[in-house]
């Protein structure tokens, strides 16, 4: 089991720099870049430039004629009409023209990030196989899609983390259990009840409320208790977690109990008076059991062993969703 | 009332989980016998006994317990002391007999 929830653990969190990594070969340009961009005409004049700039709060623009790019002008542009005092000249005779750096939507926003990178300009303007102009692009477009790319990765993962019932179903059979095994060690007191603990968190983070986890919890625990005490060398838990059901055995192998009935009885207890001290063999244990779970099944023959068979119904107040609301 | 004010007010020794007192106290529950606090004692309850084995640990955090109160100074193994650190579980320890400890938890108001 714990293999399996290591590879949907890497399924579902995966490595945040490798995650990125993907994402800049990934993601094309075509998906940050902004679309509704601010053009002129190259006809139009360089006062209308500046209108353009003021009231955008930008920096520049693409030049398009017939929607085709065919230059970009600047601030820079603007001061130089500013200084000679030719707001009224057109845009044509003023933009740049030449070696215009584009950006193509359909490439990988790693090589945009290359371009800036290389030329230190702050936007590209995307033209596609014909020169048509399609959008503009930033660094900052590229960052803030990246980041939100990463932050659904992020509470993809954390969905997953947090829920992980969606396993559940996620997973189609006709029956789908998860189950959790503990082996517990003869004469183990210190380690008593780290099994009840495992399978109460397990039940926490799938979903389960807290009564349900705590009566299954209680339940194991007597279970567990009696493996430590009673077992020539010690016992298996096996937990099978349904959607409504939950079963949890405990069996071992030997030494058996004589008579099932007067165990069963509240009060008898085998224990011995060391084991009485520590505060267990109070002969409470199965009467416990009984109590916190659905149906109880006690099978054992001398000289063989015992299996204890627990089940817990899961109603739905304990299936966790019914805290929420 | 919070399990910190209960240490303040009564000047109990916190053997473990001293950074795990702002947990709210519902009742109490004296008992040494494991299977009957399983049994009897509710989350959020005080747990008043005079066993200090590795198990108490076990037993109160399955529950939920808001802190284990050992009585009349008994002396609690390393092992436990590491367990409750481990689970956050408060270990406190009272000077008095059960009795008297849980008189002057009544007096309280618990």
């Amino acid at each position: 089991m714990k293999q399996r929830f290591a590879l949907l653990g890497f399924m579902g969190r995966g490595d945040a720099l490798s995650k990125l990594h993907e994402l800049v070969r990934e993601v094309r340009v075509s998906r940050v870049m902004t679309t509704a961009v601010l053009t002129l005409p190259p006809d139009a004049t360089m006062r209308e430039l500046k209108d353009l700039l003021r009231e955008h709060r930008i920096s520049g623009a693409p030049v398009v004629e017939d929607q085709k790019l065919v230059g970009v002008v600047s601030i820079e542009d603007l001061i130089h009409a500013l200084e000679t005092q030719q707001l009224d000249a057109k845009i044509r005779d003023y933009m740049t023209r030449e070696g215009l750096v584009t950006a193509h939507p359909q490439e990988p926003v790693m090589e945009a990030l290359r371009r800036f990178e290389v030329t230190g300009i702050g936007r590209m303007p995307v033209i596609d196989a014909r020169d048509k102009l399609v959008g503009i692009v930033t660094r900052g477009d590229i960052t803030v899609a990246l980041l939100h790319a990463l932050q659904d990765l992020y509470n993809e993962a954390e969905a997953m983390q947090d829920r992980p019932q969606y396993f559940f179903e996620a997973l189609e059979s006709e029956n789908t259990s998860l189950q959790l095994r503990y082996r517990v060690a003869k004469g183990d007191f210190s380690g008593g009840g780290d099994a009840s603990a495992k399978i109460k968190r397990a039940l926490l983070r799938i979903g389960g409320s807290p009564q349900l986890a705590r009566r299954v919890a209680i339940a194991t625990y007597e279970a567990e208790v009696n493996l430590i005490i009673h077992t020539h060398d010690g016992g298996l838990i096996l937990a099978d977690i349904q959607p409504t059901e939950i079963t949890v055995v405990a069996q071992d192998s030997g030494p058996g109990i004589a008579d099932v009935d007067l165990a069963r009885q509240p009060g008898y207890s085998t224990a011995t008076p060391e084991i009485r001290e520590m505060g267990f063999g109070a002969g409470m244990g199965l009467t416990n059991i009984e109590r916190c779970t659905d149906k109880m099944s006690l099978w054992s023959a001398l000289g063989v062993g015992t299996r204890l068979q627990m089940i817990f119904k899961v109603s739905p107040e304990e299936t966790g969703e019914a805290d929420k609301t | 009332m919070k399990v910190s004010d209960v240490v303040e007010r009564l000047g109990w020794r916190v053997l473990a989980g001293a950074d795990e007192l702002e947990a709210e106290i519902n009742g109490g529950y004296a008992a040494d016998l494991l299977s009957c606090v399983m049994a009897g004692a509710e989350a959020g309850d005080l747990w008043i006994t005079l066993q200090t084995h590795t198990n108490i640990v076990a037993v109160a955090s399955l529950l939920g317990l808001s802190a284990i109160v050992v009585a009349e100074n008994a002396v609690v193994p390393d092992s436990t002391l590491q367990k409750a650190e481990q689970q956050t579980m408060p270990l406190l320890s009272s000077p008095d007999p059960v009795y008297e400890t849980i008189v002057q938890l009544i007096t309280l108001g618990i």
